[in-house]
């Protein structure tokens, strides 16, 4: 266990708090994916099936394997 | 020492015909299939066209790993006149009961499954513009990578190992049921609700893996109705007195690169442990069927399971154990069984990212854990409208989460890590690894494809002309490959000489 305590990464801080060049790797990349998440659904309603309920209802499969 | 873990996924595709009234989904898969087919054939960069029919002289999918006699009772799983294609990349891409099916060709490491996994999608994405063209305006064939249609209809996403046919089969059953249970954690492609009965969206809003509420045994033949853990299908298809190949057939299709890089490595790392006795520790669970679903059903990750030893543990816990010792393994016995010390080392890496993440920060691999990315993308969504979780809106996503459209498919606009290369992906389309025997298949049928009648995992069956029909066995997965076969392949100028020179 406590090999592994080490490796945790640092509790995610509030971004205002930490200097630039200290944002440890992780949570660049968690800010990141964020970023692209809230990219992804000012864009999404777009892409999205038109009419949710018909869609789903109709996704109709047979059983496989 | 742990046998070479020889690898395949294969993959049953879901398959919708829009702006049809009827549609048939046998018809549309084989349309589909004969579609890619026929543009290959068509194409001058193909070879020679992949016609070539899959011989089902060696299958025998009733015999079971346990030691029964098949009993005759199992209907037939392939149904053989439907399409059924062998591609020059060593594939098998048919039609299986009303699914699009693509099993791809043997790899030697958990890397270029995954390479072999993507050209899977990028033939199925071609299968599905060059179909369409051959459709009536306002119909489509759309293809999906998941398991579930959300209303208790399963498909699967089985992969096969090569292991020791020495092993006692009980010890393998002991061993990897614990995992098989728990790298859901990391290689479950998520779902909005349960589809099991009695288990309302209030207490299940999102599950890790879309399999799980399909599975009602621990061991057994079975992979349409009442699903086990372990799966005893007994068919090799290589030497049996040395080989057996176990059947996994539990998994989720993946989208995210790194959930199938290591959905395999992990597994073909325990397996290779099994084989080696390297796991001291049994994780033994009072009832592994419900184990399976509590695990599935706890996003929270901190759900205890009972062990018969009066115990209990956690999913992360089975999971940092099966990886200290695979860390140890690795150190004393190194990573030759999967394919060699870098592609171990990389197994091993991404293995404690996962699961450091998961236990304290699972937003951080959002970017390659498949239920990461789509459950904060669907409580994104549902935030942001105020829906609640029984909204069609977000079964819709779920589903569309798996649309192999490169414009529709949410996984693909979501930023997932790659493991593989655009260019590498590319040419496995159309290219056989080189590291095992589907080397062999897939360049005979590069190059000779007109004279080979037929296919299938362990022969190669050739028609040169006048004499009778000629088998070439191919019983070592891990023989037939470009180092072995590669210069006598070369120099051949015509299947005869090859057959001459084999000495068949």
């Amino acid at each position: 266990m406590a090999e592994r305590e080490q490796k945790k990464k640092p509790a995610p801080q509030k971004q205002d708090e930490v200097v630039e060049e200290e944002v440890p790797q992780a949570s660049e990349t968690g800010e990141k994916i964020k970023a692209e998440l809230d990219d992804l659904l000012d864009e999404i309603d777009e892409v999205l099936e038109s009419n949710a309920e018909e869609f789903v209802k109709s996704y109709v499969q047979k059983g496989g394997e | 020492m742990a046998l070479h873990k020889v690898l395949g996924i294969e993959t049953e595709y879901a398959i919708l015909i829009r702006g049809a009234v009827d549609s048939n989904p046998i018809a549309a898969s084989s349309v589909l299939i004969n579609a890619y087919v026929n543009d290959l054939a068509r194409s001058a960069a193909a070879a020679s066209t992949p016609k070539v029919g899959w011989d089902f002289e060696d299958e025998s999918p009733g015999n079971d790993a346990r030691g029964y006699a098949p009993e005759g009772t199992m209907a037939p799983e392939i149904e053989t006149h439907l399409v059924n294609a062998v591609l020059t990349n060593g594939a098998r891409y048919y039609v299986d009961h009303a699914h699009p099916e693509l099993s791809t060709p043997e790899c030697a490491d958990p890397r270029t499954i995954v390479v072999f996994d993507r050209a899977a999608e990028l033939i199925l994405r071609r299968s599905m513009t060059a179909a369409n063209r051959t459709l009536p305006p306002g119909q489509e064939i759309v293809v999906y990578k998941n398991n579930s249609d959300r209303k208790g209809n399963s498909y699967g996403c089985h992969e096969n190992y090569l292991m020791d046919r020495a092993v006692p089969f009980g010890r393998i059953v002991t061993h990897v049921m614990p995992h098989l249970i728990t790298r859901q954690l990391y290689c479950g492609a998520g779902k909005v609700g349960s589809e099991a009965s009695g288990v309302p969206v209030d207490e299940v809003p999102f599950q890790l893996s879309q399999r799980a509420d399909f599975f009602e045994e621990e061991v057994g033949l079975e992979t349409t109705l009442k699903r086990p853990i372990v799966n005893t299908r007994d068919e090799p298809h290589a030497d049996a007195q040395k080989y057996r190949r176990l059947h996994v057939i539990i998994g989720d299709a993946n989208l995210s690169e790194v959930a199938t890089f290591l959905k395999v490595g992990t597994t073909a790392l325990v397996l290779s442990m099994i084989e080696d006795d390297f796991l001291p520790r049994e994780f033994t669970f009072v009832a592994p069927v419900q184990a399976l679903r509590r695990v599935s059903y706890d996003v929270s990750l901190r759900r205890p399971l009972e062990l018969t030893d009066g115990a209990t543990v956690t999913a992360l816990e089975v999971q940092w154990e099966l990886l200290d010792r695979a860390k140890k393994f690795g150190e004393e016995q190194g990573f030759a069984c999967i394919g060699g010390e870098d592609v171990g080392a990389e197994v091993v890496r991404r293995w404690e990212e996962v699961l450091t993440a998961l236990e304290t920060d699972p937003a951080a691999v959002a970017d390659q854990v498949d239920w990461v990315a789509k459950h904060r993308l669907i409580d994104g969504y549902r935030e942001r409208h105020g829906l609640s979780w029984d909204d069609a809106r977000l079964a819709a996503m779920d589903l569309q989460y798996h649309d192999l459209r490169a414009d529709k498919g949410l996984a693909s606009r979501i930023g997932l890590q790659r493991v593989t290369t655009d260019a590498e992906v590319e040419l496995a389309t159309v290219e056989p690894p080189e590291d095992t025997r589907a080397y062999f298949r897939g360049k005979c049928l590069q190059r000779w494809g007109d004279a080979i009648v037929a296919a299938n995992w362990d022969s190669l069956v050739f028609d040169i002309g006048g004499d009778p029909l000629r088998r070439v066995p191919m019983m070592e997965p891990m023989r037939g490959t470009k180092a072995h076969v590669g210069s006598l392949i070369d120099e051949c100028d015509t299947a005869a000489e090859l057959l001459e020179r084999l000495g068949t």
